[in-house]
């Protein structure tokens, strides 16, 4: 009993916050269940592009490398999925194709900061920069898709009341993004790929002694990091907006990075973050739905971005990033 | 000698940048030769081309400075394009607003309190920074939507005129204009005037050396009994000020009021200038006519060669890139330069 109340007064905020998202979710919900569940289904969905990229911040800082080029490896990988995808008329040729060039920004990235030694933040910016003017430059009006990703239906559980509309009832990244976050967690926390990859972030000299090469584990993260930022950038280009739009990344790379450290560096706590910032956004449809603020639009456009700085100011000192983040690895 | 020595990394950068565009120029089927003599035509030739190229440049000297600026105190400023916004709109507000007052009194204080306002702006993430460890490079592009969200939410419901469709402020009084003589304008001279500024105070004031003690060694700076905290909150204001006087001029001296959108993509200008100079307060002027000089001739490039403007923000990338990395410049030229500025290491730092 003791534990419990121990746990009770220790999580206090946390059970407040949780009351209070539910309270109001029901409350924008009009109490039914209907416009319930679709504002927790478009949570899920608006969280998919941040957990995606928050794992590829995860994987390129757990081994030592800031990654702000998470918007421009996201931007890149929705052009090229969408220039495939509407060139082949195939859409798995289109993710095939983003996940391919999100690996290659990511193996850029490692050129720029690992071999070449360069700052890593502007090594970023330059990832960032160079995506926003080759799209715009490549980019060809009039091209369309052979449709969206498809919504698939996963037989019984879908049937299930709210969690089946919620969870079974999704087009394939959606899916593909769950199952990563368990699979990324799993493999850094449990196997010694993991152990090495924390161990390079961590202390890159020490892991170097005990025989791990620095380099080949940060090529190595950069690229599988870069590859997970290129199905963010395909699930925004063919599964939710089914087009390309100049700049469509609109900063989700950027919330991404606040995603990952809310979610300290860790993909289930991320998933959790994810779901807090895609919860803002879902709100500002049903707001619109309602009629809520239509006056006002910018006010609820703000929110986003207003809640990533506030959850960065207030949480990223109790957070504690891997020890080496940021400096160039030079083996003496 | 030894400005020709610091200026040999930038000019190569820039000459591998126009090599990799011609490539990309001949393979979307146009010729490279046509596409630079149209360039340096559309921005140099003449005094209507030259002053647009100025013109443009004015703007680009303001965000380059913002960001070399922040970067002496190992601060990444990416949101110039908010400060610059809010000095833009405020700029343009105090300009239709005030009326009956002299253009000596008018256009000054429209200028002052546009930045001003942009200072404010850009102290929300020193104060974040310097209290609770927020970094500055997620907190400034969060402010960039922030901002424009709120100036669109300004320009809508405050300021817009009745009756008027677009988003946008009235035209300032006459009083508050920033006059161009000829072709050519003031508003160019006024931003050259806080470059050589900003010079001084880096490099001749007490507070310019705790700024670049602080950049270059923040826990010694802290040591040596310089307030940390305090560069770090007045460094982002001082940059934030620096940015929002480019909106200022932009308003005062080119639209003629405020229009949202209208100065879109200039933050991430800013960063190329600034490290095209190498954080030099005075080589961001040139390294600002290079890119303005790109900008003002893209379209006549598009018309005369049949590029897509975008070429010159693809040029511009690959100038960035060569810049960043030295190394890549250090196959064609011997250099013991050290190799500029370093901001990757204060990533999550308190």
């Amino acid at each position: 009993m003791t534990t419990l109340a121990g746990r009770l007064v220790r999580y206090r905020w946390w059970l407040v916050v949780i009351i209070g998202i539910t309270a109001f979710t029901l409350f924008t919900g009009d109490f039914r269940l209907d416009p319930t569940t679709a504002i927790l289904a478009a949570t899920l969905r608006h969280s998919t592009p941040l957990v995606l990229g928050a794992m590829c911040g995860i994987l390129s800082e757990r081994s030592g490398v800031v990654n702000i080029g998470i918007e421009g490896q996201m931007l890149m990988s929705a052009f090229a999925g969408f220039m495939v995808a509407s060139g082949s008329q195939s859409l798995l040729m289109g993710v095939a194709a983003g996940i391919t060039v999100g690996a290659l920004m990511g193996a850029a990235l490692a050129g720029l900061s690992v071999t070449l030694k360069g700052d890593q933040i502007i090594a970023g910016t330059v990832l960032n920069i160079a995506a926003i003017g080759l799209t715009s430059f490549f980019f060809t009006q009039g091209r369309s898709l052979p449709g969206k990703t498809p919504i698939i239906r996963l037989g019984p559980l879908a049937d299930l009341p709210v969690i089946g509309k919620v969870f079974f009832i999704n087009p394939p990244i959606t899916y593909v993004s769950l199952l990563l976050v368990v699979a990324l967690w799993y493999a850094l926390f449990r196997t010694t790929w993991g152990l090495h990859t924390r161990a390079v972030g961590e202390h890159p000299s020490a892991a170097e002694t005990v025989g791990i090469s620095v380099v080949r584990m940060r090529y190595l993260n950069l690229i599988l990091g870069g590859a997970i930022a290129g199905l963010a950038g395909a699930y925004l280009s063919l599964e939710a907006v089914g087009s390309f739009e100049r700049g469509m990344t609109n900063g989700k790379g950027f919330v991404a990075l606040a995603v990952m450290i809310f979610g300290r560096w860790n993909p289930v706590g991320a998933w959790g973050a994810a779901l807090l910032f895609g919860y803002t956004n879902a709100i500002q449809t049903q707001f619109q739905f309602r009629g809520w603020f239509t006056d006002h639009p910018q006010f609820v456009g703000m929110l986003p971005f207003i809640v990533t700085i506030i959850v960065l100011a207030g949480f990223v000192g109790r957070a504690r990033p891997p020890a080496s983040l940021g400096q160039p690895y030079d083996r003496e | 000698m030894s400005v020709l020595r610091s200026a040999l990394i930038p000019l190569i950068a820039v000459t591998l940048a126009l090599v990799v565009g011609a490539i990309l120029i001949a393979t979307s089927g146009s010729s490279p030769v046509e596409a630079y003599s149209a360039l340096i035509e559309g921005s140099f030739f003449g005094w209507e081309s030259f002053g647009t190229t100025l013109e443009k440049a004015t703007p680009l000297i303001m965000g380059g400075l913002a960001v070399a600026f922040a970067f002496k105190a190992g601060l990444f400023n990416i949101g110039g394009q908010g400060q610059l916004l809010f000095g833009a709109l405020i700029a343009g507000a105090v300009g239709y607003g005030f009326t009956g007052l002299p253009w000596i009194i008018h256009m000054p204080l429209a200028l002052l309190l546009g930045a001003v306002a942009g200072a404010a702006w850009g102290a929300i993430p020193g104060i974040l920074k310097a209290t609770r460890g927020a970094h500055e490079v997620i907190t400034t592009i969060m402010l960039n939507f922030v901002a424009a969200n709120m100036a669109e939410w300004l320009a809508t419901k405050v300021w817009r005129k009745e009756g008027d469709i677009l988003v946008r402020t009235p035209i300032i009084e006459d009083s508050a204009e920033i006059p161009t003589w000829g072709h050519v304008p003031l508003g160019f001279f006024i931003a050259v005037a806080f470059a050589l500024a900003i010079w001084f105070l880096l490099q001749r004031t007490t507070f310019g050396f705790e700024i670049r003690s602080v950049g270059l060694n923040p826990s010694a700076a802290g040591y040596a009994g310089i307030s940390v905290k305090r560069i770090i909150v007045l460094t982002m204001t001082i940059s934030g000020f620096l940015a929002a006087i480019g909106g200022s001029i932009e308003t005062l001296g080119v639209v003629g009021r405020y229009e949202p959108g209208v100065n879109a993509g200039l933050g991430f200008d800013g960063i190329t200038i600034a490290l095209l100079a190498r954080t030099h307060p005075i080589a961001v002027i040139p390294a600002a006519i290079l890119i303005a000089a790109m900008n003002a001739s893209a379209s006549l490039m598009q018309f005369k060669a049949g590029v897509a403007p975008e070429i010159v923000d693809v040029i511009e990338a690959l100038i960035l890139l060569f810049v960043a990395t030295p190394i890549i410049v250090r196959w064609f030229v011997k250099s013991r330069q050290d190799d500029g500025v370093s901001v990757g290491a204060t990533w999550g730092s308190t």
